[in-house]
């Protein structure tokens, strides 16, 4: 079983301006109308945090503590951050606005990775927090297009937090709604 | 120099502290893995750390990026501010790079805030 959803039925999912933004119809998704600074700044913000996403998965890969298929895993979701994030930053330049970089250092708890369950449950607290943190910029995109194209990148997010909940044998959805 | 883990110690024992405040810090910290997105107690992330925040000015952490609205709010942590911004923090600070709806549920902010006072930062 492949937990990769493929870029092509990513992109599926997505609304018509949303898509034009991922596929370079610069045109089209500059008339998506609404608050371009402000939906920018959102969409950098999420950026900053799918940057993080991606080192802090690196430090997970290079840890040691990981073994396969666990190893594989984590760098499948880790791809899915990647991709995200490059949809974000070419939608950002294709609204005008300049994309944040990664930073030269992030800091990690990485004193209190012991085990594989360690970074499994530090990965898992990091994709819990994404959800949260997709959750509550939906409702702030005055582009509802980003809005859906966010809610798509959440659904991802909680299927990571899940996957990560189950892999250290706790229950993997332990409610009916996310917060 | 108190290492991170005296400092979660330190906090786990504070979150059981007396009757039913120890509740609220408990429900706090469950509520701040909202956060953990961007934000943990001990370090700079995509938002700036929260031990000792209570009196800190915004936008005051050394060598944190914050936005011009952030450094020109005059806010000062307390819990009055921390739970008006944390209602909002776009429409509480506009132009804030905390790009969040917010907690809506007063008990939530009110927990949230309760917890987020037990963290304070390892000596240096």
């Amino acid at each position: 079983m492949s937990f990769l959803m493929g870029r092509r039925m990513f992109v599926g999912t997505l609304s018509g301006a949303a898509v034009a933004l991922l596929a370079g119809r610069d045109v089209l998704a500059a008339k998506s109308g609404g608050s371009k600074a402000g939906d920018i700044q959102i969409l950098n913000t999420a950026l900053a945090a799918e940057l993080e996403a991606i080192a802090a998965y690196q430090v997970g890969a290079e840890s040691g503590l990981l073994q396969k298929p666990v190893l594989d895993l984590a760098v499948q979701f880790q791809g899915h951050h990647k991709e995200h994030a490059d949809v974000l930053a070419s939608t950002i330049r294709k609204l005008g606005g300049k994309p944040v970089a990664s930073k030269a250092k992030y800091s990690f708890p990485v004193e209190g990775l012991k085990s594989q369950a360690d970074v499994l449950r530090f990965a898992g607290s990091l994709e819990k927090g994404a959800v949260s943190a997709y959750l509550g910029a939906v409702p702030l995109f005055q582009n509802r297009d980003l809005s859906k194209a966010a809610a798509s990148i959440l659904g991802d997010e909680a299927m990571h937090w899940a996957v990560l909940r189950q892999a250290v044998g706790e229950n993997p959805v332990p409610s009916a709604f996310v917060a | 120099m108190r290492s991170w883990p005296s400092l979660f110690l330190a906090v786990s024992a504070l979150a059981f502290p007396l009757g039913g405040e120890a509740q609220d810090v408990k429900k706090g910290e469950e509520i701040y893995g909202r956060c953990a997105g961007c934000h943990s107690l001990a370090h700079d992330r995509v938002g700036p750390k929260h031990c000792d925040l209570i009196g800190r000015k915004a936008g005051a952490v050394p060598g944190f990026d914050y936005s011009g609205a952030m450094k020109r709010s005059g806010i000062v942590w307390n819990e009055k501010t921390l739970d008006r911004f944390l209602a909002n923090p776009p429409k509480a600070v506009p132009g804030t790079t905390m790009t969040y709806a917010g907690v809506s549920d007063p008990r939530d902010r009110a927990d949230l805030i309760a917890y987020l006072k037990t963290a304070t930062c390892p000596a240096r």
